[in-house]
């Protein structure tokens, strides 16, 4: 890895509409895509339910805040761990999750997903990895 | 009376505590995150269903909106209702107690 850069990895746990944990996070993430760092982003127990379709909050006048997930890959925020567990727990699967892509301009300019599904086991060895880990 | 739910049962003891003691014949809705129990295929689905018997169950729509919650995926027995039935809900019981 270059000099200075570091491994950065955003750990969102928290539902999106309750608390203002999952909004805030989102901000930082997009704010944080500007300086050059290598981002991943971890989406843990109530975490997951900031990826579900269907959000629709016409009726609750609050702010959708879902499809900015959508701009995360324009901003090279292109790996997208989701825990396996989580989702199970929760009687989700990973049809229930927004279709996160982006643009492999190192490769094959082809759209690829950007979230990965991963084991408890897995996500332990990737938090394990990082210089900096920021939690919402 | 009417007991309200509003955090997650993934996160919190409310809903635990709430369906602990609540009284049979009690009312119980879920809004905010507490729309989250209401689901099926969940961990905390079988709570809910031994619960159902004893109590009217309501989740607020808007908020299982909010969260893309669809209605085809709620446990059976769980009556969506709007704001206005949360009013009616509120004022047709003696008390409210909610479990934050």
């Amino acid at each position: 890895m270059q000099d200075g850069v570091k491994k950065f990895m955003y750990v969102n746990r928290r539902a999106p509409y309750g608390t203002v944990y999952a909004l805030e996070g989102l901000e930082v993430i997009l704010i944080g895509a500007a300086f050059d760092q290598y981002v991943s982003v971890a989406f843990i127990d109530d975490g997951v339910f900031q990826l579900k379709t269907g959000q629709d909050t016409g009726d609750s006048d609050m702010k959708n805040f879902s499809p900015t997930y959508r701009a995360l890959g324009d901003y090279d925020v292109t790996k997208l761990y989701v825990e396996e567990e989580s989702l199970q727990e929760r009687g989700l699967t990973r049809d229930d999750l927004l279709d996160l892509t982006y643009e492999d301009e190192d490769d094959d300019y082809k759209e690829k997903s950007s979230i990965h599904i991963v084991s408890r086991a897995e996500m332990a060895e990737l938090l394990e990895q990082q210089d900096v880990i920021l939690n919402f | 009376m009417l007991h309200t739910v509003n955090k997650s049962p993934f996160e919190k003891s409310s809903l635990d505590t709430c369906l602990r003691l609540a009284k049979p014949g009690s009312d119980i809705l879920l809004i905010e995150d507490g729309v989250y129990a209401a689901a099926v295929g969940t961990a905390v689905e079988q709570k809910i269903r031994e619960a159902v018997s004893d109590h009217t169950f309501y989740a607020l729509g808007p908020d299982l909106k909010a969260r893309g919650i669809e209605e085809a995926r709620l446990i059976d027995g769980v009556k969506v209702v709007g704001y206005g039935e949360f009013v009616d809900l509120a004022a047709g019981n003696e008390r409210v107690q909610a479990w934050l």
